[in-house]
């Protein structure tokens, strides 16, 4: 099939940008939508000008390191990353834009690509559980309830790619922040540090430059992993009660 | 035969203990190794290349112990390492099934599976601190599967007798890096780790023959930057990318290890690679990488191709039973479908070499669950495979459950790398290399479930403790960039960073990359043998010089340039490819992943020759005529046996 696409093009931070549009010919429904960005990369290159920028790296969508907005739609179409989208979820003829996350706390670095390291400072203000190495107990010494574990799993498989951020109209973290409060929240080990956690991650998420959740649920839509709405809900209990408790 | 290679002197481990048994010798090496007081210990400095498992581990261990620690990725987060991939879990000889494991069963089960080309002292090691890093993983919070009552699940995997494997779903890779990111973010919030994102190491800074520091790119920049320390650690992965196609992230690549190779650090059975027998085969010439597929599938899936070739075209389903080759269960009659990775990937490769495999190109086998779920229904297929079948379906387009999956192998792990003693310090003083880096502990084949083991054993507990006995001496003399050895290591990069920009040729660094994997799968892959082997010696030292010639880079060093990235790991590449099939020539004898046609039984099996080739090849460089040095494996624990699966 025939596709045409309107790819963001900007040389780097300063540089105000714009859509440029490639068409493609003869593409395979088989490709995913990365393989459909190299082979318009390896005729770029050919024609002796600058392929496109783009993050990805193990694209079977577990690194959350690749990540655009298609037609408007952090991922694209489907309910997956777009190293694991595919050329068949289109159709021939088919004009697609592709666009690099849009938030104020993502800047763009080069065409798609985006500095996400917030994420990683947000971690940094609490999202662990203390536990320096050689200091453990045995494993199986305490006992986790299934159904806590599994929740804790739930919120645990979040990949960090952003498009939580992304897809929300104030460009908030929250589903992504609040995923590492529910996961380590649930778990026995997680609670010395329950009350200290949330608040240093809310902390560091404003100063960050996110913005305020207002429960508006594009996130949890557009999240490829399908962390739960309630997952925020938990993390403005754990944080009522930590500012209520007033010694974290 | 011609021989690349000149011989030198045999080398040895100088240090575990040998004067005790082989459960003590942990402990005594502990006893031994000097230590670094904990006030001194902020007085110096160790940098940690690449922040996978072993990478991270490590960072966030030594950092809590109190030294200084540079941490170096290329990634955009030090989370994205690709440890992330691995699905299916740990192995630990926890004993907690009650099965008879126990460490001896463990270190026996991997000095076996690596067909006795490991070093028995470090395989037993590792088989010691298993227990601990899963004590480790719970405490950080890994949500690990429980059982009912609240305690740890268990699994069996990879043709073991016992359940020992610890996991989180199909995500275990996923949930224990984020435990060890988790730690380092801690770490890197204290202060203590010093963290660089999108930093490329391109070369190893070597004075008065200890390694003091890096080179590294700012991949956002272009900017060369030096970095000094009292020690370095590689932890960069492994080297399945000279292939092109595999299960590795689009980034792995062999550069950090490979520049150090260069400057000195041996490198060791470069030829142990391990293929994975069920992986989604290639759908066409733009496929950008393999995507593996649990080998639990093999537990209850068929594997077939058709009898004869007339029936390729055919739709599976319309294939009656008495016109399909089930072959492993018809060649291999006690294990069927399950026989160990390498011998089912050679076989698949053997009936689509007859011309019988399906699918584009014909490079497939039949992975068939209508037995299965004839006998078991729906519900109970979708219980245990679920998400697999999903995955299949979404990457490629075809319902598993109507119509049977078709699987091909794909490189997915390397054994080898650079070669360490037990403290894990490679031939140059200073320098350690952790995790898939080194050539560690699998010998010439890795069991399921051991490659996280074995990547967290060096990153907590290994190196924490060995690395001290070195520091000890420390802090070594100040270098700065002015030092002879640091200008021209700077030098040398600037300097190939300009030539590659330079050449301004005709073909695309992906050209070159995807036909040197085409060498290397054909010659240096599942079946290898002397004149194949020197015929792709041939083929890609002309291929490495076109690549000079003609390739086309485009932009500039000072920008974010993914093409200048990609060019310079492939250069790399090519000259690894070589060492391989050097390696693979060298060694006559089938054992493990490397398997020479040579070196078979008269019923087409592996077969080792214990008398030539009990040995670990490590290779210094010297250009086109590597130098091997050879360290004797010596069995003094476990009987050397060879292995059946019929």
């Amino acid at each position: 099939m025939n596709i045409t696409l309107r790819v963001w093009r900007q040389k780097g931070p300063e540089d105000e940008g714009k859509l440029v549009t490639y068409g493609l010919e003869d593409v395979s429904t088989d490709m995913s939508f990365l393989e459909l960005l190299d082979v318009l990369n390896e005729q770029l290159t050919l024609a002796g000008d600058e392929p496109i920028a783009f993050d990805n790296d193990c694209r079977e969508g577990i690194c959350g390191t690749c990540g655009v907005v298609i037609n408007g739609i952090a991922h694209g179409p489907e309910v997956t990353t777009v190293c694991q989208l595919h050329m068949r979820s289109f159709k021939d003829g088919d004009v697609i834009d592709v666009e690099p996350w849009r938030a104020g706390a993502f800047p763009v670095i080069k065409d798609l690509v985006v500095d996400r390291s917030a994420f990683d400072r947000i971690i940094q203000a609490g999202g662990y559980i203390s536990a320096p190495t050689g200091s453990a107990p045995d494993a199986n010494s305490i006992a986790v309830p299934k159904k806590d574990a599994d929740h804790a799993f739930d919120a645990a498989t979040c990949i960090g790619c952003g498009a939580c951020v992304a897809a929300c109209p104030n460009g908030s973290a929250m589903l992504f922040t609040a995923a590492k409060v529910t996961h380590l929240g649930l778990l026995p080990q997680g609670q010395p540090e329950r009350d200290s956690r949330v608040i240093g991650m809310v902390n560091q998420h404003d100063e960050e430059g996110f913005g305020g959740c207002t429960n508006i649920g594009e996130c949890t839509a557009a999240c490829p992993k399908s962390i739960p709405l309630d997952t925020i809900s938990r993390l403005n209990r754990d944080l009522l009660s930590a500012l209520a408790s007033g010694d974290a | 035969m011609t021989q690349f290679h000149t011989d030198g002197a045999p080398i040895e481990d100088t240090k575990a203990p040998r004067d005790v048994p082989i459960a003590e010798i942990w402990d005594k090496r502990r006893v031994e190794t000097k230590l670094v007081n904990p006030t001194n210990r902020r007085k110096l400095d160790v940098i940690i290349v690449g922040t996978g498992l072993a990478g991270s581990s490590a960072a966030a261990t030594l950092a809590e112990a109190g030294y200084n620690v540079k941490s170096f990725c290329y990634q955009d987060s030090p989370r994205r390492a690709h440890s992330i991939a691995a699905q299916g879990g740990i192995n630990a000889a926890k004993n907690y099934r009650n099965d008879s494991d126990s460490v001896y069963r463990l270190f026996y089960d991997t000095v076996k599976g690596g067909d006795y080309r490991s070093r028995e002292s470090n395989s037993y090691r590792l088989a010691q601190i298993s227990v601990e890093i899963i004590d480790q993983c719970v405490a950080q919070g890994v949500p690990f599967a429980r059982e009912y009552g609240g305690l740890l699940d268990n699994r069996s995997f990879g043709g073991v007798q016992v359940a020992r494997t610890f996991y989180a779903r199909g995500q275990t890779g996923q949930q224990l890096l984020l435990g060890a990111y988790q730690a380092l973010e801690r770490q890197i919030g204290a202060g203590t780790v010093q963290m660089h994102t999108r930093h490329e190491m391109l070369e190893l800074v070597v004075v008065e023959g200890k390694a003091r520091g890096v080179i590294v790119r700012d991949m956002v920049t272009g900017e060369i930057e030096t970095h000094f320390a009292d020690a370095v650690v590689l932890a960069s992965g492994g080297y399945g990318n000279v292939y092109y196609l595999s299960t590795n992230a689009m980034g792995c690549n062999v550069t950090a290890t490979w520049r150090a190779h260069r400057k000195g650090a041996y490198f060791a059975n470069p030829c142990y690679t391990q293929i994975h027998p069920t992986c989604i085969p290639v759908s066409g010439e733009y496929q950008s990488k393999l995507t593996l597929m649990s080998e639990s599938l093999r537990n209850d899936g068929r594997i077939w191709v058709p009898k004869d070739k007339a029936d390729l075209e055919k739709d599976p389903r319309e294939i009656p039973e008495s016109d399909r080759d089930y072959y492993l269960e018809r060649k291999y009659p006690s294990f069927g479908n399950l026989v160990p990775r390498d011998v089912a990937s050679r076989n698949a490769k053997g009936v689509c070499d007859e011309g019988r495999g399906v699918g584009p190109g014909g490079r497939g086998v039949y992975l068939d669950f209508a037995e299965a779920l004839a006998r078991l229904g729906r519900p109970a297929i979708e219980a245990k495979y679920g998400n697999l079948f999903d995955m299949y379906e979404r990457i490629t387009g075809e319902n598993p459950y109507e119509v049977p999956m078709r699987i091909y192998p794909a490189i997915h792990y390397t054994m080898g790398g650079l070669w360490v003693d037990y403290d894990l310090q490679s031939s140059i003083p200073g320098l350690f290399v952790t995790g898939e880096a080194n050539f560690s502990d699998h010998g010439a084949n890795r069991l399921g479930a051991s490659a996280l083991m074995q990547a967290l054993s060096d990153g907590y507990f290994v190196l924490p403790n060995t690395i001290n006995d070195y520091l000890a001496d420390g802090p070594f003399d100040e270098v700065d960039e002015s030092h002879p050895e640091a200008v021209e290591a700077i030098a040398a990069v600037d300097e190939r960073i300009k030539k590659l920009l330079a050449v301004n040729g005709s073909r695309t660094v992906d050209s070159f990359h995807k036909e040197l994997g085409h060498i290397v799968w054909e010659y240096c892959g599942m079946e290898r043998n002397a004149e194949g082997l020197t015929k792709a010696v041939g083929l890609i030292r002309s291929l490495k010089e076109e690549f000079w010639r003609d390739v086309k880079v485009t932009g500039v060093n000072e920008e974010f340039n993914q093409t200048l990235e990609r060019a310079g790991r492939v250069a790399d590449f090519f000259e690894l490819a070589e060492l391989m099939c050097i390696d693979a020539l060298v060694r006559g004898e089938s054992c493990g992943g490397h398997f020479r046609s040579e070196s078979q039984t008269e019923e087409g099996e592996a077969l080792r020759d214990d008398e030539e080739f009990a040995f670990v090849s490590a290779w210094e460089f010297a250009g086109d005529e590597p130098i091997l040095h050879k360290e004797a494996l010596e069995f003094e624990n476990i009987a050397l046996k060879q292995r059946s699966y019929k």
